[in-house]
């Protein structure tokens, strides 16, 4: 699992760049399902035939990023950012393009800390004039934060991107220790440029048409210093998602998860996210919609180069999701409200 | 036809008189022109069935006012329709209501502001459309609550192949897709002129649902930031240096191969072009990429100065080199 979620997290693939994360993916499940295939966005499906219901599980493989917009004279290049990303948290911090092409990020002279926009940021790939950077990297190229994976003594670990190539491992995992048999077939999405608004897990659900749809994601959490409030801290396992800013989710999936936390005395916790979004946001109001939830790992300094998550958190959630697929889920029939 | 395109009024959900310009002007087709519900005018040319299929789009409708309100002396309060700047709408000449009564965006002169009122841009509560009514009652005779207004702007040429008028966003894609559809040399490819795309592209989540394509690309125009002493990392786009490809903005990732094809037929059909330098801003490319199981989606879009006024400014040649490399990218994509 370590070895996964480090090749993995190290992997190149700010939102709309995710071949390299896709590649990887396939190799490390290679031989363990019915079919696997990509959509034109780059989606990743890989399918578990069975009896209905449907099940759709989706981990996203991008990660946060920057662009550049501009290759000045003296070979700086200007960003924007691809995400969610704060412009606070770059200076001195090293990205890398596709190629392995690296740079650091500094800024322009400003009075208050508060200036710095994206406008003041720039980025210093060794070069001295337009022609050399130009050589290197062209406008309109993403690179990701460059930080190896690192796991900490006692058991937690660290690098960037977990959001959400620990979700990504995640799947990896349970794709390669399911039994021969599923009482229901699942089909496992590695979706795209969810960090650009859901976007991938949007055409993923309508081509699939799930029945029921379940992501798997990090989320923030509420116990380091004079944080905001949230009723979730890493390592008491990993979350059923109650809801955030874009999925409400079904309280029958949320029934399904809870018995088979229980019955199966794996630790989790409730999950109200105030802000954030992920694929079950997308899934959920796919075609004539669709029952969603999610499980959360818990997930510190997201969207910093150093994302935390706790071991323990990562391998409940593998054996959670596990229980969740083997379990017999009801018919559509008998999910149908009316 | 630049000029033709761009002063006919249509403002979003009021399409209606381009629509009928372009189902004219492409009327020995007409066996492949379809109109929708929403009012999208969707032309399908010559693409064998289950083969591929290519969409092109370019929005109809432009950014203007719609009446809210009529006051009891005869002046008239509006609110935008699309993303409006209010401090380029004073003093500008409007055309209002389905017979185009003219009018004017009306101020408070600078001999009656305060102080504070001079160094502040008048907010949208403060203006009104003056169109020379008595009263409520006079008004009440020829406006109605929910009429449009469009800029009153005629368009004309500058200096050498410089354009100045309203509504080149996106009557310049407009008319790029036209050029294309009547050169009719055999390509197979479908065009959507959408509607109501600067309330939300919402025509063209539509055209997309209805025309299934494989692959796609938004034909617009877009911001040039060339004219003050910008610094040369913040210029978006440059007026007369060829189409801008996006690599993205806030609807779209374009992909590194649409980006590639792109530049390939730009330089295969000898035609300059410039990425544009800017993530901001939407189009209609989110819609389409979105639609169904997803569609490669790729926009190109023609630099435009003063865009979202009554007076924007184009150079021709700029149009000129999107239909060349369009032209080219659809020969590469047959």
């Amino acid at each position: 699992m370590e070895e996964t979620i480090k090749l993995l997290t190290e992997a190149f693939g700010p939102s709309g760049e995710e071949e390299t994360v896709r590649s990887l993916i396939k190799e490390l499940i290679k031989g363990k399902v019915d079919r696997i295939f990509e959509d034109d966005l780059g989606n990743l499906f890989v399918l578990r035939d069975g009896p209905s219901p449907k099940l759709m599980v989706s981990a996203h493989m991008d990660e946060i990023g920057i662009i550049v917009t501009h290759i000045d004279d003296n070979g700086f290049l200007r960003l924007a950012p691809v995400g969610g990303v704060s412009p606070h948290l770059l200076p001195g911090q090293r990205l890398r393009f596709r190629d392995g092409v690296t740079g650091t990020v500094y800024y322009e002279k400003i009075k208050e800390w508060k200036e710095l926009e994206w406008s003041k940021l720039y980025l210093d790939i060794g070069q001295s004039d337009a022609e050399g950077a130009g050589r290197m990297v062209s406008i309109g190229d993403p690179a990701c934060l460059d930080q190896p994976f690192k796991v900490l003594q006692g058991g937690r670990y660290m690098a960037k991107a977990m959001d959400d190539r620990v979700g990504c491992a995640v799947l990896v995992e349970v794709i390669n220790s399911l039994p021969e048999q599923l009482p229901q077939a699942v089909c496992f999405v590695f979706s795209v440029q969810e960090e650009l608004g859901l976007r991938g897990a949007r055409t993923a659900a309508y081509r699939y048409e799930p029945d029921y749809g379940l992501a798997v994601d990090v989320t923030l959490v509420g116990d380091t210093p004079k944080a905001q409030t949230m009723a979730v801290s890493l390592g008491r396992g990993p979350t059923v998602k109650v809801k955030d800013s874009s999925v409400f989710c079904h309280p029958l999936v949320r029934k399904q998860m809870i018995e088979t936390a229980e019955k199966h005395e794996i630790p989790y916790q409730l999950e109200v996210l105030e802000r954030g979004g992920t694929d079950a946001g997308a899934i959920h109001i796919s075609r004539e919609g669709v029952p969603s939830g999610a499980i959360s790992i818990p997930c510190r300094y997201v969207h910093t180069s150093s994302e935390m998550v706790d071991s323990s958190d990562v391998n409940y959630a593998v054996a959670f999701l596990k229980k969740l697929l083997i379990r017999q889920w009801p018919s559509v029939e008998e999910n149908n409200y009316g | 036809m630049l000029a033709e395109l761009a002063n006919l009024r249509g403002v979003s959900g009021n399409e209606s008189a381009v629509r009928s310009f372009l189902a004219e002007k492409l009327d020995q087709f007409r066996t492949e022109i379809s109109i929708d519900t929403m009012g999208n005018l969707l032309v399908r040319r010559g693409a064998k069935k289950n083969s591929p299929r290519i969409m092109l789009s370019a929005h109809m409708d432009e950014i203007g006012l719609m009446i809210m309100s009529i006051q009891k002396n005869g002046l008239l309060k509006f609110k935008p329709v699309g993303g409006i700047d209010n401090r380029v709408l004073a003093a500008k000449r409007v055309r209002i209501g389905p017979d185009g009564l003219p009018g004017v965006i009306g101020v408070k002169p600078i001999h009656l502001q305060k102080k504070e009122e001079q160094e502040k841009p008048f907010a949208e509560e403060s203006l009104f459309i003056d169109a020379g009514f008595k009263d409520k009652d006079d008004a009440g005779k020829q406006v109605r609550v929910g009429d449009y207004a469009a800029f009153d702007s005629v368009c004309e040429e500058l200096g050498d192949g410089f354009y100045r008028g309203k509504a080149f966003d996106d009557r310049a894609g407009c008319l790029i897709l036209l050029e294309l559809l009547l050169e009719n040399d055999g390509l197979a490819f479908d065009a959507a002129f959408t509607v109501q795309e600067e309330v939300g592209t919402r025509g063209a989540a539509v055209a997309a649902y209805t025309l299934q394509p494989k692959v796609a690309l938004a034909v617009e125009a877009t911001a040039a930031s060339d004219t003050t002493e910008t610094e040369s990392s913040a210029v978006s786009t440059v007026l007369g240096a060829g189409p801008a490809i996006s690599f993205m903005d806030r609807t779209v990732m374009v992909s590194r191969e649409m980006r590639k094809e792109l530049v390939e037929a730009a330089e295969s059909a000898g035609v300059p072009y410039q990425f544009r330098r800017f993530t901001g801003g939407g189009t209609e490319a989110g819609v389409i990429s979105l639609s169904r199981e997803g569609v490669k989606t790729a926009v190109v879009a023609v630099p435009c100065r003063y865009i979202h006024s009554p007076h924007s400014i184009i150079q021709e040649k700029d149009i000129r080199a999107a239909v060349k490399m369009i032209r080219t990218w659809l020969e590469s994509r047959q």
